[in-house]
């Protein structure tokens, strides 16, 4: 059954740009790229029960600084790819050590605070952003002289990456270090006493998803050839911790389902409907109030209730 | 000096706005420990709200529409506490993403109905024309507007300290479980105190008006000033609520007027300075 389930989807995303169209080649390698930032999410809320409301710094300072380097200093896509990352990483280091003061609600606040600062930031530094303009005109990279501008191969590229991703989580989580983080997140005084440092197992794992979180950020960047204040917004963190809870936080492959079906809502209300915030905060209601536990579980949670019949 | 006398008369009535918004927020955080995410869209609505009505209405008295928003607001605060947040009391993190789920309802809700264009708010007839003291020139709005923040201060100081509700709502914000075991009724406590929060935060929204005017995104301006006063400030904490609100008036006033690019990084130092060294916040008694 494991195997089946481990292959499925391997075969149909391997498959994929053999009968799609286009749009659906983009619409793949855009939840390819969702999927990775949501499990870097993941790394944060599931595992390590800190619930980030700023993860979008870390997509969006990557894609800015990729942007401004390519763009306007003349700096080729390798190194700015280094820079970027390095950069968004230390960055989720400094970030770590002001928000792990403070644990629960107060973290999440810290976090949303950090993250709107840095929005306000891109909307008003408009000689550096372009502010409500954004940089536009940026080019994909060319790794080994292969081009990457049509559609299938960034889909092959996208897929790439995010596999490596997804085994580089995987390993993270199901190491010894990420049974202790899932210690800390249980048990934290528990963990302290058995001689773990609960604090730095937080921030590394914060610092960890921030580079995962700056990867994503510079896949988005590389698709959309476009950056602008809006990636960086609490819309845009919220739509990721939505992806995560509705997928099912703390497991595989729940963010990766979340973050799918919140891309799949977007891209398809927004032909119909205009509102899509509003949207957004009502699917938020309903999978708080009915689903608390994400869309896997709760689905087989409502067939098991449906078999017993009503009580 | 008279940029300077300007620009801190400017920095005290942002900061008697702030104060309006954070106190609400502060009360909630200390006696339910939910951090309300739609304080800012409560705000907006406030301000939304006043504008309609001063603009539909000539001759509308300021403060009648700030009473009335600010009703307006606390009903629909308490609606929501009582249908959605009562819900998930076992639940404190469901509790939040509702809050966000539901600041993006209403942000979104203004949008279509105001549309996108900012509205302004025309100022008090009778507090249009400057006030001179000792040769400087004041705008009137803006000193009236400080006294409104420190009356409001004073009447919510008052409340909680020296009125058998402040006593009850000081008993839940220290001991839940034990207020309970009193006999104090603390759910309904809960809806009282998030209508009076979102209350004060919706009239505060009118009051700002014809200095800020209403604009979609006003929530997304507000909120993050007002998670910066009340971490800065102590969460629960009126006086931390107070000071910080007037602390940060003051910084991001001064940080707009003098270094306006960076003015949202001068606004962060404090918060980091504070965390760094007192995480409870200036005045703070619970942990966050």
């Amino acid at each position: 059954m494991r195997w089946m389930a481990a292959t499925l989807p391997a075969v149909l995303f391997l498959s994929l740009p053999f009968f799609a169209g286009d749009f659906y080649i983009n619409l793949a390698s855009q939840i390819l790229i969702a999927a990775i930032f949501a499990l870097s999410l993941n790394l944060l809320v599931g595992y390590g029960g800190m619930t980030s409301l700023g993860h979008a710094s870390y997509l969006g300072v990557a894609a800015y600084i990729s942007a401004l380097l390519t763009s306007r200093y003349g700096f080729g896509h390798g190194p700015a790819a280094v820079i970027s990352i390095a950069g968004t990483t230390a960055m989720a280091a400094f970030f770590g050590v002001i928000a792990l003061r403070a644990t629960g609600l107060g973290f999440l606040m810290i976090t949303l605070a950090l993250s709107q600062v840095l929005w306000g930031l891109a909307y008003r530094m408009s000689n550096v952003t372009n502010g409500d303009n954004g940089i536009a005109g940026l080019t994909r990279p060319m790794p080994f002289g292969i081009s990457l501008d049509s559609a299938a191969a960034f889909y092959w590229f996208a897929l790439l990456v995010a596999t490596f991703a997804f085994l580089m989580m995987t390993t993270f989580v199901s190491s010894s270090f990420g049974s202790s983080l899932k210690g800390v997140r249980d048990q934290p005084r528990r963990m302290a006493a058995l001689g773990f440092n609960p604090w730095m197992i937080r921030w590394i794992t914060f610092i960890y998803a921030g580079f995962w979180g700056g990867v994503s950020g510079l896949l988005y960047v590389y698709y959309n050839k476009y950056i602008h204040p809006t990636s960086l917004s609490t819309t845009s963190s919220a739509e990721a911790l939505l992806g995560v809870i509705a997928g099912g936080s703390g497991t595989l492959g729940g963010p990766v389902v979340g973050a799918a079906l919140v891309l799949l809502l977007k891209n398809y209300a927004s032909a119909y409907i205009e509102r899509w915030n509003m949207l957004l905060g009502l699917v938020f209601l309903f999978i708080v109030l009915v689903m608390p536990t994400g869309i896997v579980p709760g689905l087989s949670r409502l067939a098991t209730g449906l078999r017993r019949g009503p009580r | 000096m008279q940029f300077w006398i300007i620009q801190g008369l400017n920095s005290l009535s942002l900061g008697g706005l702030l104060f309006l918004l954070s106190s609400g927020f502060s009360l909630i955080f200390g006696l339910m420990r939910l951090a309300n995410l739609t304080h800012g869209a409560f705000f907006m609505l406030g301000t939304y709200f006043g504008a309609t009505a001063l603009r539909s209405f000539d001759g509308l008295n300021i403060w009648v529409t700030a009473i009335g928003a600010g009703i307006a607001v606390a009903a629909i605060g308490g609606l929501f506490e009582r249908l959605v947040l009562t819900r998930l009391k076992t639940n404190p993190l469901g509790q939040v993403l509702v809050t966000l789920g539901m600041s993006f309802i209403i942000s979104d809700a203004c949008l279509m109905l105001w549309g996108g264009d900012s509205i302004p708010v025309p100022t008090p007839q009778n507090l249009q024309s400057p006030t001179r003291v000792l040769g400087f020139v004041f705008p009137t709005y803006r000193l009236v507007l400080v006294g409104c923040a420190i009356g409001a201060a004073i009447v919510l100081y008052f409340l909680l300290e020296r009125t058998r509700l402040g006593a009850m709502i000081r008993a839940g914000v220290d001991d839940r479980q034990m207020a309970r075991a009193v006999g104090i009724p603390v759910s309904n406590l809960f809806t009282v105190v998030f209508c009076l929060g979102a209350g004060i935060a919706g009239a505060g929204g009118v009051l700002g008006g014809p200095i800020l005017s209403a604009y979609p995104g006003l929530d997304g301006d507000m909120l993050p000033l007002a998670l910066i006063v009340v971490i800065l400030g102590g969460i629960g904490s009126l006086l931390g609520a107070f000071i910080g609100s007037f602390i940060i008036g003051f910084i991001y006033t001064f940080g707009t007027a003098l270094f306006p690019e960076l003015a949202y990084i001068i606004l962060f130092l404090p918060m980091i300075f504070v965390i760094a060294f007192r995480p409870q916040g200036l005045f703070g008694r619970v942990g966050a």
